[in-house]
């Protein structure tokens, strides 16, 4: 399941970054996404089913919506694991992601405050870890999943070094 | 009380002092304000009035007064030229220190009350904290020495520098404001809910009671939404110093803001589309601190405004001594922009040279933001699924603060690709050229 290096063209918006070796979070944090996914559908599937059983036709409703939105979701689960991406430059970090709405997001090393690593329930069974990047702006929202907890810490051991060597004030 | 001063880096003595034995009477006062305004509505809505509440109040009142003194007693600060310390609390004592280098504004606040008292409260805004620190109340001479000493340790002066003097900007008058607020979608409400109340009152004098009853509360609080603007910015003064903007504003109570220049992010000038006709506008100014990430709202919120209301030219001269626009040029979005932004497209603007950017955006209310590149945080390029059938993208520029930054939006995809790098290289470079001082 090693993942083709193009399915997603055009998606590094920055033209200087074209050609660049972009990094991908791991593959597990596609398998987590599918496995999210099954267990949504297991869940629909038995609440259309019972619902079905009882004649409670509106809820039946609800759910077969809620199971065609995940099947839809599935058949994107692979091109939005694929849109994801960093990328070190000497002075920023760069970091991609969305198939429906693409976003490029470039974080000067001098304007970071905070690295935080955190892992959620399902990040901690498949062994991910998620690196999140705080500047002082709200808006700015760098965030990198599915990382190997190694490389989630040299990450962010790499990052705080860089932010603390190039800081900048307000 | 009796712990020795701290000790002083610069071998100024830094007593220990405390606040002005009249701020538990202030607070009491307050709070006696406030009490009496709860019961005027509260008395309003049930229609009764009882001798026990009274006694109640009293109490609640008499209790007030008893902590405001606790607090008074136990509270105590000093400033040694580099750090302002503050030590409070009774059972858990509180003991913070303010360095002078992460003051981001002072004000001097003085409420109805304390004016009659010859005190003022001094607020004093702190990066990196989530908190004001604030001192309540000091003697009136007291707390402007203190400002002035505050703020000259803070740009590197001595502390014993006088205020520097200060050039006047702008003035809005009484007449300019009164109609700004009558000119709010708020008011207008007012407006039209107190017409409709006396049109359904001659017709039918019940229902227009029981209708009057029904919104009494929403009532009172729009007047007292448009009652706060007109009371804080009546007598609006903008002066510009060698250390950033003062503000002088308030009607009862009056607040002199001090603005350092360079804690400035972002200015920006609102255009509410009722204020249009008359081209009218609004001045705010984005000065956001670091916060730590633990308080969970992120990064604070700290607009201020410069102008309430004023016409373009006299905002544009005072946006003008803050951020210089050096006669950028902005450009439109391309015509096919049209298709994803039809109510917008009208508005959009967006250029920027290798220090300064402007952006226009807005529906039927102009925002129009000035952002210094030296003070972007991070650089986003956006494209929709919308955007990318017709070859668009947007590309923000973030600064400090919840939602503060300029917005190029719906630009060409390729120019906005090449615009991201551009940005990002004039970001570095003129953070690079900014003085050290605006660490």
């Amino acid at each position: 399941m090693s993942p083709a290096p193009d399915l997603v063209p055009g998606s590094s918006a920055s033209a200087a970054a074209v050609g660049e070796p972009w990094s991908r979070p791991s593959i597990r944090l596609w398998w987590l996404r599918v496995t999210e996914l099954a267990i949504a559908a297991v869940v629909a599937a038995v609440v259309a089913a019972v619902a079905g059983a009882t004649a409670r036709w509106v809820v039946l409703g609800v759910a077969l919506g809620a199971l065609a939105v995940i099947v839809a979701l599935a058949a994107v689960t692979r091109r939005r694991y694929l849109a994801w991406g960093y990328l070190e430059r000497a002075e920023d970090l760069l970091v991609r992601r969305g198939v429906l709405v693409r976003r490029l997001t470039v974080v000067p090393y001098g304007r970071m405050q905070l690295v935080e690593v955190t892992a959620g329930l399902m990040e901690r069974v498949f062994g991910l870890a998620t690196v999140k990047l705080h500047t002082a702006a709200a808006r700015s929202d760098a965030r990198i999943p599915g990382l190997e907890p190694e490389e989630a810490a040299r990450l962010r051991d790499h990052l705080a070094a860089l932010g603390e060597a190039k800081a900048a004030g307000l | 009380m009796s712990t020795p001063a701290p000790p002083t880096p610069t071998g100024r003595s830094a007593a220990w002092e405390r606040l002005h034995p009249l701020s538990p009477v202030v607070r009491g006062g307050r709070a006696a304000a406030a009490l009496v305004v709860f019961l005027v509505i509260a008395s309003v809505q049930r229609q009764q009035g009882d001798g026990t509440h009274v006694a109640i109040d009293a109490v609640l009142v008499g209790a007030a007064l008893v902590l405001g003194l606790v607090h008074w007693l136990v509270t105590r600060w000093s400033f040694d030229g580099e750090t302002l310390r503050v030590e409070t609390g009774l059972l858990r004592r509180d003991a913070r220190t303010v360095p002078v280098a992460r003051i981001q504004a002072v004000d001097l606040i003085e409420p109805f009350v304390a004016k009659f008292l010859d005190v003022a409260e001094l607020r004093i805004r702190v990066a990196g904290s989530g908190k004001d620190e604030r001192l309540a109340y000091l003697h009136r001479q007291r707390a402007t020495t203190l400002r002035a000493a505050l703020l000259a340790t803070h740009h590197g002066l001595d502390a014993s520098t006088p205020e520097p003097p200060e050039l006047p900007l702008a003035v809005v008058s009484t007449g300019r404001l009164a109609s700004s607020v009558a000119l709010s979608p708020s008011s207008l409400l007012l407006f039209v809910i107190l017409i409709a109340l006396a049109g359904i009152f001659v017709a039918s004098e019940r229902a227009g009671a029981a209708f009057g009853a029904a919104i009494a509360a929403y009532l009172l609080s729009l007047v007292t939404v448009t009652w706060r603007r007109f009371n804080g910015q009546y007598g609006f003064t903008v002066a510009s110093a060698p250390d950033g903007i003062r503000v002088r504003r308030g009607l009862l109570g009056t607040v002199a803001e001090t603005v350092p220049a360079r804690r400035v992010q972002a200015v920006r000038r609102v255009e509410p589309v009722l204020w249009q006709p008359f081209g009218w506008c609004r001045l705010d100014v984005d000065l956001a601190g670091i916060v730590p990430r633990e308080t969970s709202g992120g990064p604070r919120e700290m607009t201020r405004t410069l102008l309430p209301v004023a016409d373009a030219a006299v905002a544009d001269s005072v946006r003008a001594s803050l951020v210089d626009d050096r006669g950028v040029v902005s450009t439109r979005p391309p015509r096919r922009a049209l298709l994803k932004s039809p109510l917008s497209y009208h508005n959009l603007l967006a250029g920027h040279d290798d220090r300064v950017a402007v952006a226009v955006t807005g529906r039927l209310r102009r925002e129009t933001w000035w952002v210094l590149l030296e003070k972007v945080q991070s650089v986003r390029c956006v494209q929709g699924p919308v955007q990318r059938r017709l070859g668009l993208a947007s590309v923000h520029l973030d600064v400090a603060g919840r939602r503060a930054g300029a917005s190029f939006r719906d630009r060409d995809a390729t120019e906005a690709h090449g615009l991201v790098d551009e940005l990002v290289e004039q970001c570095r470079a003129a953070r690079a050229a900014a003085p050290p001082a605006s660490r």
